[in-house]
């Protein structure tokens, strides 16, 4: 597509290092175009994607499922390498996606639950309990929502559990400095 | 004021979520991007951006095997007979700001942390092509200038012996193209 024959790379080489410019290879994609130009590529996209919010309820139900089986792994055969991957990969993903499928508390809960999978110093200490209450909630924030009155609940929840889950992560990395530093850290995303 | 042609824009986009592609596979479309391909693991991304030479690629960070943070250290070969040069955004649930820094240290072009937004992609997608950054290589970095901003009274280990060229001036381009938001 917008491609720039080789052989344009200019290299400027220093004691340590070099810079290594070219013209810019997508420059002609730019278009140059009258101020009353009224095309509104985001809100373009903002409208398809308010278009497949029919299917994000059912996107939401499969990822909290592929959650909690990655959850009953582990509680039948405990943490292996595997079952720790496939149970961070599953509330990551969450995290990720929740906000944008319109459960934004789920997506909290489930990065509480990914601090602790990154930050406890060993799984096998970590209270079931904690772990099982994230995935519990996750459902039912999921499950619940299209009660109106959830939502509120759902925030509270999720905050509750991050904050449980924060003064567990605390007491466990106080001798670990760069955990505690990771911890404490405030998200480059706004919260919820 | 500046519009991107999306239609002369190739895409590739590298995620195991096969919802995550669907939405951004709906954004790349609505802005009007014709090609789009989808990669749901590093490897397979990485074998598709030999074949398809994208423009632009947009990856996960997290995946199975082989990540997105990886899939940028491959494209990054500056002897690779392939085109080391293309910008990366980094789409990632990863919002800790030391991700950042080892994103960008991998070569990552563009870091666009989730929930994902129209306005957030078109936004990083708009910088990539209407401010490119030159490549540095040194002895352990080759991918683009990781310094956005001048600090000349920067002393630290990391400090790029050179002269005059360690000011480099960036196209205007970005800031008119951004009034067209």
């Amino acid at each position: 597509m917008a491609k720039e024959k080789p052989g344009t790379l200019q290299i400027k080489s220093f004691a340590d290092h070099h810079v290594i410019t070219q013209p810019n290879p997508l420059r002609k994609v730019l278009l140059r175009v009258p101020e009353s130009d009224l095309d509104d590529p985001v809100g373009r996209a903002e409208k398809a994607l308010a278009g497949l919010s029919g299917e994000f309820k059912s996107w939401m139900t499969i990822e909290a499922d592929r959650l909690s089986a990655a959850h009953a792994v582990v509680l039948r055969d405990g943490f292996t390498i595997d079952n720790r991957e496939e149970l961070f990969r599953a509330a990551h993903d969450i995290k990720g996606d929740a906000a944008t499928f319109g459960f934004p508390s789920a997506g909290a809960a489930a990065e509480s639950l990914c601090r602790i999978i990154e930050h406890a110093p060993d799984l096998h200490l970590v209270p079931a309990e904690l772990i099982t209450h994230h995935i519990n909630a996750i459902q039912a924030i999921v499950r619940e929502r299209t009660k109106l009155d959830t939502a509120v609940m759902a925030s509270k929840l999720s905050k509750q559990l991050r904050g449980v889950a924060d003064e567990f992560l605390l007491k466990v990395n106080r001798d670990r400095p760069e955990h505690l530093e990771a911890i404490l850290a405030p998200s480059i995303v706004p919260a919820e | 004021m500046y519009r991107i042609d999306f239609n002369k824009l190739r895409f590739l986009i590298c995620d195991d979520n096969p919802h995550m592609r669907r939405i951004l596979r709906t954004l790349l479309h609505s802005f009007g991007a014709r090609e789009v391909y989808e990669a749901e693991d590093g490897a397979t991304a990485l074998e598709m951006y030999s074949h398809y030479v994208p423009d632009i690629v947009i990856t996960d960070w997290a995946m199975p095997i082989f990540d997105g943070l990886e899939l940028a250290q491959m494209i990054r070969q500056p002897e690779s007979k392939g085109n080391p040069y293309a910008p990366i955004i980094m789409l990632t649930g990863h919002s800790e700001k030391r991700r950042v820094t080892v994103a960008r240290d991998a070569g990552v072009t563009e870091f666009l942390a989730k929930p994902i937004s129209a306005k957030g992609l078109y936004q990083r997608i708009l910088n990539v092509v209407a401010s490119p950054r030159p490549f540095i290589k040194t002895k352990t970095y080759f991918g683009p200038d990781r310094r956005r901003n001048t600090n000349n009274a920067y002393i630290g280990p990391e400090r790029r012996v050179g002269g005059e060229m360690e000011v480099m001036q960036q196209p205007s381009l970005l800031d008119k193209a951004r009034s067209n938001i």
